[in-house]
Parts: structure tokens; C-alpha cells; sequence
């Protein structure tokens, strides 16, 4: 079969800008509304997200309270909380904001193209994810409410019914339909991007000429790919164990509130297996994006070339290959043979090597740069802090056993919310203060912004450092309310001090939201390059046109990350600039 | 009809760093002559689309497999005879797979009348194993086996459902490749060797899942 060899080229098709509302700005086709979309998604999730762990921590203090729209708490409501808080943030906001929002929105214009390769799956994908929102929202207003078996949805709690608990009829049931929705709308994603960034990159970008946003977003896409069809191979089967009578992950002989439930030969087991084969990947899917802001962040405000670009892009690679080997970490008190264990905990340490690489090289960037403290570089250095916070707790786990006495404690909702509740999100947040001018062509307020991080960044580490030593002494998750358990009544202060940080912290993101929205209408007016970045997003105005280089197409001459080259009349160098043009640059000074 | 040739694909750059002859562009502001089109997306990626959109589709299916040879590695498998029907649909798409590459031949040889005769027939031969595979499930329910009886029964509707849906989808792309005149984005040729890939794809995933559920029983 020879597919290149007849006519190679597409007719071209003029992406002519849309009129009227319903098209521009519903269902669009340009790559920037849908990724806006996407992160006004993330937006409303994440305070949903957060609200739900408002009420987790004010029950953990003040057990049993009658709250609003909850009515009396219950230990059955607070797993509910749990579930829902765990399975919208990690999907709706981690999945969604730093890939689909920002990813959709500047890796076509980060390689000179005018959209992606496939506007319309682009916008099937938003469509997809949007309804998956609304479906896994309505399990809060069926009968029996959301379900309660953790966003991790273990078999079989979550395959036998609502004879096991509140939530797990039809609350479970749009669970699983929402995340195969979900898989549906990744996996399309994840084509696009694949196919957008071998294909239609500009003359003169190759590969490590790309910037590390684009890399990560790339490794992000690859590893989505692959996982979300095993996630979606797991939805079917445990929608086909609820409503059609098999038992892939039901055992036989269970018997809950009195009554044998009628299937038989399952394994819990698999639904593990498969839930964290995809898992795994997925929270790597989560922080990957984040480490591309931070590099670009980073080496933009520090005015210095990222230190190691290829040991960066390798890194990442790494990350990813070895991410799809490691799962069994979720596993270890499963019962699984020690030497299996062992295995995966090497790996899993393993994993450590590429990502203390890419940590050294953050430093290394930082090293001797003449650093700008904008409030995108505070995020990105606030990223750095913690996702060595988190990652360094996680080398703990990852001995099964020291995992023996700290699975399914605190310590490990310390570690993964270290590691994706803080260092993804402020990611995302770095990445908000950082391209907020070129998306809306307003500047965000950078004091309003200051106070945000700080805030936040101390916030954060009030909530889940003292999560550690709860942890260490017993404090076990998901636990509704500790405070009749004797050994734990001496953390109760503890739990205290989090909820009242915890407090803050929230309320800090409203002056976020403030920020944000206030930005929008009346923040100073964005130039075209207010960072004075190299990248191609800076070359076009604040917004771009609808075909964002208006018919003009860059060529791209040198790397992204052309920083205080000795010998030149400007601190950077952008990637479009003939040599001709930098030559006439340097002749004027 | 013969495949029209189009302009040069958009040039993506893979050299290493040797810098690319001057375009007609002045760094991207105001309007440059020279410069590049709007929205062109070169051929090679819709190929590249469909490559990745059958990873996935793989993915899916090895889950699938894999939790169904963990299965049936446990003591209490009950392996279930496969409907002899089976063979037969089997046949059918292979064949199918054959008649679709003589329709794409005829096209290329600028038969339009033999590209749709073979076309359809491949689309009928389609429509014919999904036919034969609803009647395997039907002798399976004459006989008391449903989905629920026991675990090789299940796997059995889920693996053949799941291929069955995909092929639905490869059938409705076959159809629509049929019924389409006014080609925008690709060429006729093109979207006709697409629409063969994946149907390609989907009968040596069929053998492979036959075989599964037929060996070491």
C-alpha cells in the first residue's frame, strides 16, 4: 500500500471564521474556544472539587453536622463527598485543564498552525467530555445519591448493586457511564494531538526545536491513548456485572445485609488490575503537562536557556514508558507475590531517576538567572517545591513494606495530594498567570495575584504536611469521623489545624476567581509579547485571529529557549527571527 | 475518475539545524506576502489519525483479552463450543476483505462503475457477518446459553459484541465512502483505502479473537 505516493497534499481548506453565537462559541471548530471551553469545564469543577472537601473537612472535625444542601452528615454522605470530590477533580480538572484547555489551545499555535489536525473530533472531544460532566454531575440528584466506592470504584462494592450502600444503584451506574464517556473523549483528544504535532508543524521546527510545552503535551497524549481504552474495557465490565447478571469482578458466595448475591467466579482482583493499568498512566497524564509549564515558565522568567533540553524531553519519555510499568504500586497489601512486589517497586523508585533529573534541572535553570518574580514564575517554582514534596513521600510507598504500615493511610493522601492537588494545580495556575494575556488580551493582576500564591503556597502546606504524621501514627482514609477511635483522639488537633488551613486556602482561590473574572473585563490591556518570550504563541496578537497567524505563517530558525545568548542586543530571541533580522536587531544597538 | 494530484504538502521541518530559506513573512506582522494557506492539513495525517485511532481501539480489545485469559487460566473455566456458524461469517469476512481490495483496484484503474460494484458487495458481506454473528448469538440462546451463564459464555458475547460494534462503525464508513460524491479534505482514493484499513484491521482482530475463544480449550 502506498500512501504517499499519490497525491500527498489535502486540498487546502480555509478555515473561514465562523458567524453567528451558536457557532462561534458553542459549537465551535477553532481549537482556542474549544480550549477555553475545556478549562471553563475545569474552572466549575474545580470549585465543585473543592466544595465537596469543604464539607469532607468540616465532618472530620465536627462530625455529624447538619450542612446545607447535605442535610445531616452520615459516614455513607462523607464517602459520597469522597467519591465525587476524588473522581471530578482528578478527571474534570487534572485530565481536563492542563492538556485539553491549555494544550488545545497553544500547541497548535506553539507550532505554527492554524488549528488542529481534526476541528471537528477536536469539538466531539469538549461535546463528550461536557456530557460526561453533566451525567457523573446527576448522580448527586438520583435516588440514593452519588455513589460511595471512591473514585477508584472498587469491585465489588461498586458491581453488586444497591444492596451494599446508598448511591450504588443508579448513582454507581452514571458513574461508570460518565467515565466511558470520558475514556470516548480522551482517546479522541488524545489523536488529535498526536497526529496535530507530527503533521502540522511549521518549517524549521523539528522535534527539539519544540518547546517542552509541546513535548509534554505530546508524552501526555501518547500515554492517554494507550490508557484510557483499558479504563473504558473496564466501565463496560462492570456495567455488564450490574445490569446484565456476569460476574467479571463479583466472587461467589457474598453475602451483604443478609442476602446471598446471586453471581459467582469474579475477582476483585481484575478490576484492580485493570482500573490501575490505566490509573497509573493517568496521573502521570496529570502532571506532565505541569512539568512542561514549569520548564517553559521557568526558563522564560530566569532568562537562561532550560539547562538539559534534551535531558528534559528524554525525562519525560522516561516518565511515560516506565509509567505503563508501574501499577502494582497500587496494589502491594493485595496479597500479591512478594517477588512480583519487588518488581514493581523498583520500577516504581525507578521512576524517581527521570523525574530528579528534570528536578535538578529546574535548579539548574534557576542557577545564576536574572529572575523576574511575576506570579507565573511563582507558581512554577511553587511546582517545583512541591511536587519534590510529594514525589519524595511517594519513594516511602513505594517500599511494600513501609507501604505495610501506610496504605490507606493519610500519608498517602498527603503524598498524591502533594503531587497532583498542589504541584498540577499550580501548574495550571502558573500557567493561567502566564498565558491570561494572550488568551483574553488582558493582564491579570499581579498583586492580587502575589497575595493568591502566597497564600495558597503556605495554604497547601499547612493542609498536607502534618497529613504525614498523622499518617505515620495511624490516622486511616476514608474515615468519616476518627473521633470515637482512642489512638487517633490525640490527632483530633491536628485535623483541626488542616480543616482551618484548609479554610483559608479555599477561600484564597476566590480571590482567584476574582482576579480572573474581574481581569477579564477590566485588567490593563495585554501587549502582544508582555514576558518578552521567544515562543511563536508571542508573535500574534492578544487574542489571536480565528487562523491565529492571519494567513502569515512563521518559519521557525533556532530552539525555544533562546535566552541572554551572549552577544546579542536583546535577552532573548525569538524562534521566528531570520538570522538576517537578529543581525539587523544587533546593528541598531 | 483519477485521483487528483494537489499542490505541495506543507513542509514540516526535519532537518536538524540548518536554517530554511528566507519566506516571504516579516516575523508574523501585518499581512506578509508569500506566507503560508490557512488550514492545510497534509493527507498523511488522516492516516496517521486512523493508525492511532486503531491503537486504541487495541488497547481495548487486549483488556479485554487479557482478563479473559486470567480467566480462563482459573479451574472452574467451562469452556463453551463455538456455533459452527461461526466459520462461516468468519469466510464471509475475509472474503469481504478480499472484495474490498479489488473494488479499491478498479478505482485506481479508473472504474468507477467496478470501484462501487465491489464496493457494495463488500458492504453487503458486511452487513452479512454481523447478519451470521446475531445468528450465532440466537442458536447460543436456543441452547440456554446467555450472557450471564457462566464465565466462557460471557466472554464469548462480550469479545464478539465488541468487535460486532466496531464493525457496525466500519460498516457505516464503508457506506458512507459508497454514497459520497463531493469530496472536500481527502480524495475518493484516499478515504476509500482508510475505510479499507480499518476494516482490514477489524478482520485479522475477528481471526485473532476466533482463534482465541476456539484454541486451547
Amino acid at each position: 500500500m502506498t500512501t504517499q505516493a499519490h497525491e500527498a497534499h489535502a486540498h487546502g481548506h480555509a478555515h473561514a471564521a465562523p458567524t453567528g453565537f451558536i457557532r462561534k462559541w458553542i459549537f465551535s471548530l477553532d481549537h482556542k474556544v474549544i480550549g477555553i471551553q475545556y478549562y471553563l469545564l475545569a474552572l466549575v469543577a474545580v470549585f465543585v472539587g473543592m466544595f465537596l472537601s469543604l464539607y469532607m473537612r468540616i465532618n472530620l472535625v465536627w462530625p455529624n453536622m447538619e450542612l446545607p444542601l447535605v442535610g445531616t452528615m452520615t459516614p455513607e454522605k462523607y464517602l459520597a463527598l469522597l467519591t465525587m470530590h476524588g473522581t471530578i477533580m482528578v478527571f474534570f480538572v487534572l485530565t481536563t485543564a492542563p492538556q485539553s484547555g491549555f494544550g488545545n489551545y497553544f500547541l497548535p499555535i506553539q507550532i505554527g498552525a492554524a488549528d488542529m489536525a481534526f476541528p471537528v473530533l477536536n469539538m466531539l472531544s469538549f461535546w463528550f467530555t461536557f456530557v460526561s460532566f453533566a451525567i457523573m454531575l446527576a448522580a448527586f440528584f438520583v435516588e440514593g445519591g452519588a455513589p460511595i466506592s471512591g473514585w477508584t470504584g472498587y469491585a465489588p462494592l461498586s458491581a453488586v448493586g444497591e444492596i451494599a450502600g446508598p448511591g450504588l444503584g443508579m448513582g454507581q451506574t452514571l458513574w461508570v457511564v460518565s467515565i466511558v464517556f470520558f475514556c470516548a473523549a480522551s482517546l479522541m483528544g488524545a489523536l488529535n494531538f498526536i497526529t496535530t504535532l507530527i503533521d502540522l508543524r511549521v518549517k524549521g521546527l523539528t522535534l527539539m526545536r519544540m518547546p517542552l510545552t509541546c513535548w509534554a503535551w505530546f508524552v501526555t497524549a501518547v500515554l492517554g491513548l494507550l490508557a484510557f481504552g483499558v479504563l473504558a474495557a473496564a466501565g463496560i465490565l462492570l456495567l455488564l456485572d450490574r445490569h446484565a447478571g456476569t460476574s467479571f469482578f463479583i466472587p461467589g458466595g457474598l453475602v451483604i445485609s443478609d442476602k446471598l448475591i446471586p453471581h459467582s467466579g469474579g475477582s476483585p482482583l481484575l478490576w484492580q488490575h485493570l482500573f490501575w493499568f490505566f490509573g497509573h498512566p493517568e496521573v502521570y497524564i496529570a502532571i506532565l503537562p505541569g512539568m512542561g509549564v514549569a520548564s517553559h515558565v521557568l526558563s522564560t522568567f530566569a532568562r537562561k536557556p532550560i539547562f538539559g533540553y534534551r535531558a528534559m524531553v528524554f525525562a519525560m519519555c522516561a516518565i511515560g514508558i516506565i509509567g505503563f510499568g508501574v501499577w502494582g504500586h497500587h496494589m502491594f497489601q493485595s496479597g500479591m507475590n512478594p517477588y512480583t512486589a519487588f518488581a514493581f517497586s523498583l520500577l516504581t523508585m525507578g521512576i524517581g531517576v527521570p523525574s530528579a533529573i528534570k528536578t535538578f534541572n529546574w535548579l539548574g535553570t534557576l542557577w545564576g538567572g536574572q529572575i523576574r518574580f511575576t506570579t507565573a514564575m511563582m507558581f512554577a517554582i511553587g511546582f517545583v517545591s512541591l511536587f519534590v514534596s510529594g514525589g519524595v513521600d511517594g519513594l516511602f510507598l513505594a517500599q511494600p513494606s513501609v507501604d505495610r504500615g501506610l496504605h490507606d493511610t493519610y500519608w498517602v493522601v498527603a503524598h498524591f495530594h502533594l503531587i497532583m492537588g498542589v504541584a498540577a494545580i499550580f501548574g495550571i495556575f502558573s500557567a493561567t498567570y502566564f498565558w491570561f494575556p494572550k488568551m483574553f488580551g488582558r493582564m491579570l493582576n499581579e498583586t492580587l495575584g502575589k497575595i493568591h500564591f502566597w497564600i495558597t503556597f503556605i495554604g497547601v502546606y499547612c493542609i498536607f504536611m502534618p497529613m504525614h504524621y498523622s499518617g505515620m501514627q495511624g490516622q486511616m482514609r476514608r474515615y468519616p469521623d476518627s473521633t470515637g477511635i482512642g489512638f487517633l483522639s490525640e490527632l483530633q488537633p491536628i485535623q483541626q489545624f488542616i480543616t482551618y488551613a484548609a479554610f483559608v486556602t479555599l477561600g484564597a482561590q476566590l480571590l482567584f476567581l476574582l482576579n480572573f473574572v474581574w481581569s477579564l473585563w477590566r485588567g490593563e490591556r495585554a501587549p502582544m509579547n508582555p514576558w518578552r518570550a521567544t515562543t511563536l504563541e508571542w508573535i500574534i496578537p492578544s487574542p489571536p485571529p480565528h487562523d491565529n497567524f492571519a494567513g502569515n505563517v512563521p518559519s521557525v530558525y533556532r530552539g525555544p529557549y533562546e535566552f541572554s545568548v551572549p552577544d546579542q542586543a536583546e535577552d532573548f530571541l525569538p524562534q521566528h527571527l531570520t538570522p538576517a533580522e537578529v543581525g539587523a536587531q544587533n546593528g541598531k544597538k | 475518475m483519477t485521483p487528483v494530484t494537489t499542490a505541495e504538502e506543507l513542509h514540516v521541518g526535519h532537518g536538524g539545524g540548518t536554517p530554511p530559506p528566507r519566506d516571504g513573512g516579516n516575523g508574523g506582522r501585518g499581512d506578509g506576502a508569500g506566507g503560508g494557506m490557512a488550514h492545510s492539513v497534509p493527507l498523511r495525517a488522516y492516516y496517521l489519525g486512523l493508525s492511532l485511532g486503531l491503537v486504541s481501539i487495541l488497547m481495548f480489545f487486549m483488556a479485554l483479552v487479557s482478563a479473559y485469559l486470567v480467566r480462563k487460566g482459573r479451574g472452574d473455566w467451562q469452556p463453551l463450543p463455538v456455533p459452527q456458524i461461526l466459520w462461516a461469517t468468519t469466510a464471509i469476512l475475509v472474503t469481504s476483505s478480499l472484495t474490498v481490495e479489488k473494488a479499491r483496484k478498479r478505482l485506481a484503474e479508473g472504474s468507477r462503475e467496478g470501484f462501487r460494484v465491489w464496493w457494495g458487495v463488500t458492504t453487503l458481506l458486511g452487513l452479512a457477518f454481523l447478519g451470521g454473528q446475531w445468528m450465532a448469538w440466537m442458536q447460543l440462546r436456543e441452547a440456554g446459553v446467555f450472557l450471564a451463564t457462566n464465565p466462557s459464555s460471557s466472554f464469548f458475547y462480550l469479545l464478539s459484541g465488541a468487535h460486532g460494534v466496531h464493525v457496525i462503525g466500519g460498516v457505516l464508513a464503508l457506506a458512507a465512502v459508497f454514497v459520497r460524491r463531493q469530496y472536500r479534505r481527502v480524495t475518493q482514493a484516499a478515504a476509500a483505502e482508510m475505510a479499507s484499513i480499518y476494516w482490514h484491521f477489524m478482520d485479522l482482530l475477528w481471526v485473532f479473537l476466533l482463534l482465541l475463544l476456539v484454541l486451547g480449550r
